[in-house]
């Protein structure tokens, strides 16, 4: 049954919206197309032309269209609705799925469909002649699937179902390669940390749940902003569970550590997947709960405003120390990730939707970027890159647009983004956090100038030949180059707002600070920031030395060390948790399992065959077959004496008979 | 007259003829007691007949027959005794058990 | 009538007297002419119950032939002439005399009581009634015994015959 969610809230975001007609009503199919895609891929794949990748190609398409028009929807009229289809019930619990479109779900949808479109074409070209080429585009298919469950989700099931979906194809995808063994485990690595943080989701959902009774988001966020006590004295504990299962996904400190080694995957993978979409999660899970952050959980907003800028300044450092350019830009994402957190910590819900919205674009036309680099070096390590921006022009000329977007200088995408959270963090008052920014921005700009140098500057130092790549490949990063361009135009504080308008179309209203017109301390703060970022870069490493050098003349070998070793984080986690739990752990688990469970169930197998042993001896051999032998070895007994009878001489046959006669005769008489 | 006598003289021929039925070895012996068998049965369609002053002396035709069917069977009886002796050499009713089990 | 009683109980003990010879002697050819004799005094018998033709028919067909068949059947199977006392089996006697006894007593018991009438006494059976009687309305079974006759006949003649080729003096 679908009912049609028909409880209209007050949006003080926006005056009015629209149900979205029969757009929205439709729009389950862009959720469920890409599983029907991907089984048809998984059966039909191979035989196409393409291998499997035009049914990809369609399918992304679709939803790429469908997307875009649900978006003119919204800038137009604002639609905010939500679907909902009760298949059954566990006890008090309705359980439903549905989908919602509403101004954040649009931007999700619209996100993923663009940058899910480009990054298929461009796989279609970088994956060619690579293993599992079919396999690959049905996880790319189930992923935006996935993807797509996730932010449609009105109730916390489903969201909970789409976050799991969507670390099961990562896992899927990072491990592509997984001949070889640093994959699979990345892979793992992924998966495992991921799910540690699930286990908070998983009981902030059932906190959330069992103290409002219900499992419908827009509900639990109605009761959020109507002051229910129920709700109230678990909201602090249920914000914080929740945080660190965003942490989890979008790779916040400590839990971020499997996002570096995610790059072990394809370079697509990694555009789509660990800079657009699904580390984007965690944050979309903030951005939707934001009325219930605000309302009844604002001690939890300071936790995860703490952990954002933690993450944005240490992941800044370590990307200062990368010869990968994948790792490069991963911890780069891991960075901006926090930007975004930090962003809803300090209660500016559209600033982190919009930086979010802006880093899909550029972040992921870095990462095509470089996959196409790599492509052509054969070799992700820096070390063997060099002077490319002769052979690969337009590579090099999106490449440092997505960095000018990236650093935040003007009129590019990221200085609208950067500079609406550094305006917010600045006008919360917290000013330690507002400088650690400040400074993130500077480091920021730092490692990409450094990145871009290293890679395009000075003389090819590697082996190969690299040439410029296919068109395929680099039409993408054009069109998202175009995106990097203009993206942040659609949120220019005093000039055009119309992202906030988009992204606060919703039930349940936002209440957050909107800036009439631009901060210009912030402003100013962050755009020095960057263009000193990227001046130094470019002294120390095409003035001062060479790109052939390096990082040898700005190194500071004990500082160098601890950042080498991204903190020593990973041998923490080896030596403390990983191998405790296999070795100690491990060993008593298995010993329980061998010693009692094994012998527990082979107690019950000696026992039954023992039993059985018996059934038979007693009772088949001794009992049943014993009376059935006996009765044939007495038929035989008895036949052998009978047969005795037969002598052959007539003459006792006859006192036989003759014997009959007289008793037949003699008991006629007597007794009848 | 009364009939008794007859017939229990007829029932102390017919079990006196029993008896060497079940008694003589030779085989000869043995027809021969049949034949008093038979002698018994006669006698007492006749006394019947005799009893009951049958019009169509019903008792006494049937005795005829009894006796020429007596007639044929010992013709019988004896051609093939006498092929058992000649197979056997041998009277005896006790040699010729070949249908014991 | 008295004198009627008495030779009729003389007859029949002398009857059964006799036929007790037959079964008991040890001498076969004292077997076969006491058998005469019991068929003789049936004849003599049948005489007083005024059933002549059949007392004739007796006399002839019994005594003069099927015994004569039975002196032959004696001497073909060298029967051991004179006293022969393998003649009886012994292991069967008792328990033949209990049946036989058994079966006499039974017998006589249902006689007796069954049957308690007076014989009639007529002038004796016309032999030409009986032949009228025989030929007419027991015709039938008269053509089907005389066809048993003939294949006694046959049957008689056939398992008799021995091959010429394997006969010899010694061979009858």
């Amino acid at each position: 049954m679908v009912n049609i969610n028909s409880i209209s809230f007050l949006a003080e975001g926006k005056a009015t919206y629209t149900d979205g007609g029969a757009v929205a009503e439709y729009t389950w199919l862009i959720v469920v197309l890409p599983f029907l895609a991907a089984l048809l891929i998984t059966f039909f794949g191979k035989f196409l032309p393409l291998k499997g990748a035009e049914i990809a190609l369609a399918t992304i398409g679709f939803i790429f269209t469908f997307s875009s028009y649900l978006l003119y929807l919204n800038i137009t009229e604002g639609v905010a609705s939500e679907f909902f289809i009760n298949v059954g019930s566990i006890g008090s619990f309705d359980l439903e799925f549905g989908w919602v479109v509403d101004g954040l779900s649009i931007m999700m949808y619209f996100v993923v469909g663009t940058v899910a479109s480009l990054v298929f074409i461009y796989a279609t070209n970088y994956m060619q002649g690579e293993v599992r080429y079919t396999f690959f585009f049905t996880s790319l298919t189930l992923f935006a699937g996935s993807m797509l469950v996730l932010v449609s989700s009105p109730t916390l099931l489903q969201l909970l179902i789409g976050w799991e979906l969507v670390g099961v194809c990562s896992y899927l995808l990072i491990g592509h390669y997984w001949e070889k063994k640093e994959n699979s485990s990345a892979a793992m690595k992924a998966f495992i940390t991921n799910k540690i943080a699930d286990v908070g989701l998983m009981i902030g959902i059932i906190v959330l749940a069992l103290s409002t009774g219900t499992m419908r988001i827009s509900e639990i966020l109605y009761q959020s902003t109507h002051d229910y006590q129920s709700l109230k004295s678990v909201a602090y504990l249920a914000g914080v569970l929740l945080f660190i299962g965003a942490m989890g996904k979008s790779a916040q400190f400590p839990l971020h550590v499997w996002l570096p080694d995610a790059m072990a995957g394809p370079t697509p993978v990694s555009a789509l997947m660990h800079a657009a979409t699904m580390v984007t999660a965690g944050v979309y899970l903030l951005a939707r709960m934001f009325p219930f952050y605000q309302g009844m959980a604002s001690q939890a907003l300071d936790v995860v405003l703490l952990f954002g800028v933690i993450t944005l300044f240490a992941a800044g450092l370590i990307a200062i120390v990368q010869d990968d350019l994948k790792k490069v830009l991963a911890y780069s994402t891991v960075s901006q990730l926090g930007y975004m957190v930090a962003a809803i910590g300090s209660g500016a819900y559209t600033a982190a939707l919009f930086h979010l919205w802006t880093h899909a674009f550029f972040k992921a036309l870095l990462f095509l970027g470089a996959g196409s680099v790599i492509h052509a070096v054969h070799s992700n390590s820096m070390k063997e890159m060099g002077g490319l921006r002769k052979e690969m022009p337009r590579t090099y000329t999106t490449f440092i647009l997505g960095t000018i977007a990236l650093a935040g200088l003007p009129p590019l995408a990221g200085f609208f983004s950067k500079d609406e959270i550094l305006a917010s963090l600045n006008h919360g008052g917290y000013s330690a956090y507002f400088a650690i920014a400040v400074a993130g921005a500077f480091i920021t700009a730092f490692y990409m100038t450094r990145a871009v140098v290293l890679t395009f500057f000075g003389d090819y130092r590697g082996n190969g030949h690299p040439h410029e790549s296919d068109s395929m490949m680099t039409t993408p990063l054009i069109v998202l180059a175009g995106f990097a361009i203009t993206a942040g135009w659609v949120n220019i504080p005093g000039i055009y707002t119309g992202f906030t308008d988009w992204v606060t179309t919703r039930k349940n209203p936002i209440v957050e600070y909107h800036p009439e017109s631009f901060d210009y301390f912030a402003l100013s703060s962050g755009l020095l920031a960057g263009l000193a970022g990227i001046g130094l870069a470019y002294y120390v490493y095409q003035v001062l030395g060479k790109p052939e050098d390096g990082d040898e003349k700005i190194k500071v070998e004990p500082v160098w060390n601890i950042l080498e070793n991204k903190y020593y984080l990973d041998d923490f986690y080896f030596k403390y948790i990983i191998n405790p739990t296999k070795s100690t752990l491990s060993n008593i688990v298995d010993r329980f399992n061998t010693n009692i469970l094994d012998r527990a169930v082979n107690m019950f197998g000696t026992a039954a065959t023992f039993l059985g042993n018996i059934v038979y001896e007693k009772f088949d051999q001794g009992g049943i077959d014993k009376t059935l032998n006996v009765s044939s070895s007495s038929t035989d007994a008895l036949g052998a004496r009978v047969k005795l009878l037969q002598t052959g001489k007539a003459q006792q046959y006859i006192m036989y008979f003759l014997s009959g006669v007289i008793v037949i005769s003699l008991l006629i008489l007597l007794v009848l | 007259m009364s009939v008794q006598p007859f017939l229990i003289a007829a029932a102390g021929l017919f079990s006196i003829g029993i008896y060497g039925i079940l008694v003589r070895r030779n085989v000869v012996m043995v027809l021969l007691s049949i034949e008093l068998i038979l002698n018994a049965v006669n006698i007492n369609f006749v006394v019947f007949n005799a009893m009951l002053g049958d019009a169509l002396l019903q008792g006494q035709i049937f005795t005829i027959f009894i006796i020429t069917i007596a007639a044929a069977e010992v013709g019988i009886g004896l051609a093939i005794v006498l092929m058992l002796f000649r197979n056997r050499k041998t009277a005896n009713i006790d040699e010729f058990d070949l249908l014991k089990w | 009538m008295e004198a009627l009683d008495i030779i009729s109980y003389f007859l029949l003990l002398g009857l059964l007297l006799v036929a007790v010879k037959v079964v008991t002697t040890s001498n076969v050819i004292h077997a076969a002419i006491s058998l005469v004799f019991t068929l003789a005094i049936t004849a003599a018998t049948f005489l007083l119950l005024s059933a002549e033709f059949v007392a004739l028919v007796i006399v002839l067909v019994y005594i003069g032939a099927v015994i004569v068949l039975f002196l032959f059947g004696i001497m073909i199977t060298r029967a051991p002439l004179g006293q022969n006392a393998e003649l009886d089996n012994d292991k069967n006697k008792s328990l033949a005399l209990v049946v036989s006894l058994s079966i006499f007593g039974i017998f006589s018991y249902v006689m007796l009581d069954t049957f308690d009438s007076q014989i009639i006494i007529t002038s004796g059976t016309s032999t030409e009634l009986l032949g009228e009687i025989l030929l007419s309305r027991f015709v039938f079974p008269f053509e089907v015994v005389s066809f048993v006759l003939l294949a006694a006949l046959i049957g008689g003649i056939t398992l008799a015959r021995q091959d010429n080729a394997l006969m010899d003096e010694n061979q009858i």
